[in-house]
């Protein structure tokens, strides 16, 4: 049962591990959730994921898995409610058999036959024709298979309990597939960050300082080493205008996260495809324009590229000299993008459109063809999945 | 098993007790994540208090090492030592100072160890502690010393993830994320910290303090701590409840809004709202 959980959690992509599974049998066999299957989601939860963007998921699975499971937790005896005896003669007993216990006693000779049975049962109970509990025969008891069973432990109040815990979903917001805002991108493009040391040397270097004390026969010689500094390069490519109307604000979070998060972050605008020439203001764009070439002249090969744009346009302006839907090019968009893609060592594109909208353009499939398959949808985990490979 | 449990003075849910208490019996550390201001750093307080363990914290900056937890060798004074003719210099050990994981492994009774904010420090930090945390022994290359813990202590770490941790790491840990209390717990936390408070300030406080994490563009939407200071100076300041509803136009920026909202653009952003909803009623 418990491998089984696993496999289903493993199938939807959360990476719990052998060494996990048995923490938590572990942890089961210690008693730190006894007899509760609420505990049991928390302890398997605390166990199996470590990752907040994965609590949603994890609780459709368990949701899935554990699908009626009752929880025949509490204290029984408090928790005996009167129906539950009314049904027993609603629908357990016959006519006559009613009338035998009320001739033998009534309910209470009932009620204490129950309390009995539950006083000699020590804990959670599944299967078996005697004891109350789950999936048995008894008529005491949930799930059972006798048809007449009285489905105690099934009344709305515990069930209620029972199934919300996880099927709240209250961390639907942090799953890394759905939310975008500006604080989770940051964390994204944290990834993109590397520490390089250099510049001047300010630092003290302890070690080496040791070292060259020793070789100079004890007398001291201080060694420096430059601070750390973050120095990952990144040059913006944004997608202005037209379809790209939709996702302006998805984009300009793009923007803001990127802003705060680089020290080197230049950014420039293109309609649909780049082409010769490309802009800094957008509402300036006569003004602001940039030829190409002069872009790929002024940054390095060491910028990271990363172009933002859905790519829903008409093919022709990717592989049709003069297919831009603006002036005349004399050169495709695909030996521009080409040509930029060679010059930065790494790249990527970001596509606001859910990724399973992607195949519906047949642009974007180029595009995504001309990227080398580095095309990712502007969602979180997509960034990082972009980062990942830009940093790779 | 004793157990952790919500004292009067920490509001814990039932799947935080659970997470605190399989890491306590498996004795592996608990990793807390959260959003800021909700609790994660006062939980290591409260589990050392209900364990009756003493607290051994470490706050994590930018520049600290795993060695640092561990123990330092103090190579500059050993070195003047050394030019000064000192007798102490013939024995390292007088240069090996203790770190707090050293501190909380020789204790003679178990420990909480508190490792703040992990996620400050860099990202090879935790993977140089897996060893450290996992046998709860490490070796000081110095004095050719194995340090090995006496009792296994309570190892708590949060995180306010800055900065991913790597998988090797988690594998070892339980994880628990704090989620935002809904406003029935807040309303047991706001009693648990001021039991005295007038009930009738304590809701429209609580009004108005869902009304502003409602605002979907905050930048910094306030938590716990935030409105538990606001709690406290609008206390001190004795401000009668009426001042708090919000139907008057004029106070639609909260009183002592200092407390609750931390950067000018959300100072700006309420400015305009007020402004609005002034101008709707005016028509």
């Amino acid at each position: 049962m418990l491998a089984q959980f696993i496999f289903a959690l493993r199938t939807a992509g959360i990476p719990a591990s052998i060494t996990e599974y048995l923490t938590l049998l572990q942890g089961m066999k210690s008693g730190v959730a006894d007899y509760s299957v609420d505990d049991f989601y928390h302890l398997s939860r605390a166990t199996l994921v470590k990752d907040e963007r994965l609590l949603d998921r994890f609780d459709r699975v368990f949701g899935e898995v554990f699908k009626g499971l009752e929880p025949p937790e509490g204290d029984p005896m408090q928790q005996l409610p009167e129906e539950w005896l009314r049904k027993l003669t609603e629908k357990l007993l016959s006519e006559e058999e009613k009338a035998a216990i009320e001739a033998a006693g009534g309910f209470d000779k009932l009620m204490e036959l129950l309390k009995q049975r539950l006083a000699e049962q020590k804990g959670r109970h599944q299967g078996g024709s005697k004891w109350i509990g789950t999936g048995g025969t008894s008529p005491f008891g949930a799930h059972g298979y006798n048809p007449e069973g009285v489905r105690i432990g099934q009344e709305e109040s515990r069930n209620r309990r029972a199934v919300k815990v996880w099927d709240k979903r209250e961390f639907k917001d942090l799953d890394g597939d759905i939310e975008i805002g500006t604080r989770n991108m940051k964390l994204a493009l944290r990834r993109l960050r590397r520490f390089a040391r250099q510049g001047a040397a300010t630092e003290l270097d302890l070690p080496d300082t040791i070292r060259a004390t020793a070789n100079n026969a004890g007398t001291l010689d201080l060694k420096m080493v430059p601070e750390r500094h973050n120095t990952v390069k990144v040059l913006l490519f944004l997608d202005i205008g037209g379809s790209m109307d939709d996702h302006i604000r998805v984009c300009a979070e793009l923007f803001s996260a990127c802003r705060a998060e680089f020290k080197h972050l230049e950014h420039y605008y293109f309609h649909n495809c780049p082409y010769e020439r490309l802009w800094t203001n957008n509402r300036r764009r006569k003004e602001s324009e940039v030829p190409t070439f002069e872009v790929l002249r002024k940054y390095g090969p060491d910028y990271k590229a990363i172009f933002v744009g859905d790519g829903a346009m008409s093919p022709y302006e990717i592989i049709q000299p003069g297919g831009s839907v603006e002036h005349w090019n004399e050169e495709t968009g695909q030996v521009w993008l080409d040509r930029m893609t060679g010059h930065f060592r790494r790249s990527a594109w970001l596509n606001p459109m859910p990724e399973a909208a992607w195949p519906r353009y047949q642009s974007a499939q180029i595009l995504h063809k001309l990227m080398e398959q580095r095309m990712f949808p502007l969602t979180l985990g997509g960034i990082d999945a972009m980062t990942r490979e830009l940093s790779r | 098993m004793a157990g952790f449990k919500s004292t009067e003075s920490y509001i814990a849910s039932r799947d935080l007790e659970v997470a605190v208490n399989a890491a306590v019996a498996l004795q592996r550390p608990l990793l807390v994540k959260g959003e800021p201001g909700t609790g994660k750093t006062v939980l290591a307080h409260e589990v050392a208090a209900s364990l009756g363990h003493p607290l051994i914290e470490w706050h994590i900056k930018s520049t600290t090492k795993a060695q640092q937890g561990l123990y330092e060798y103090d190579a500059v004074s050993r070195l003047r030592d050394g030019q000064l003719g000192d007798e102490r210099v013939h024995d390292i050990g007088n240069y090996i100072v203790r770190g707090k994981l050293w501190d909380a492994f020789e204790a003679d009774r178990p420990q909480v160890l508190l490792i703040d904010e992990i996620d400050k420090a860099d990202i090879e930090f935790p993977n140089d502690l897996l060893l450290e945390l996992d046998r709860m022994q490490f070796f000081v290359y110095e004095t050719r010393k194995t340090v090995v813990a006496k009792h296994r202590p309570v190892v708590i770490i949060t995180s306010n993830n800055e900065k991913e941790l790597p998988d090797a790491f988690l594998r070892r840990c339980f994880f628990h994320y704090i989620r935002f209390p809904d406003r029935e717990t807040m309303e047991k936390i706001v009693q648990a910290h001021y039991p005295d408070i007038k009930q009738e300030l304590a809701r429209e406080a609580l009004n108005v303090f869902f009304q502003v994490r409602g605002v979907t563009e905050l930048k910094k939407k306030p938590a716990t701590s935030e409105l538990l200071d606001w709690l406290k100076l609008l206390m001190i300041e004795d401000l009668p409840p009426e001042v708090l509803r919000s139907s008057d136009p004029k106070t639609a920026i909260p009183p002592l809004y200092g407390a609750l909202l931390k950067n000018e653009q959300d100072v700006h952003l309420f400015e305009r709202l007020a402004f609005l909803s002034r101008r709707q009623q005016g028509r």
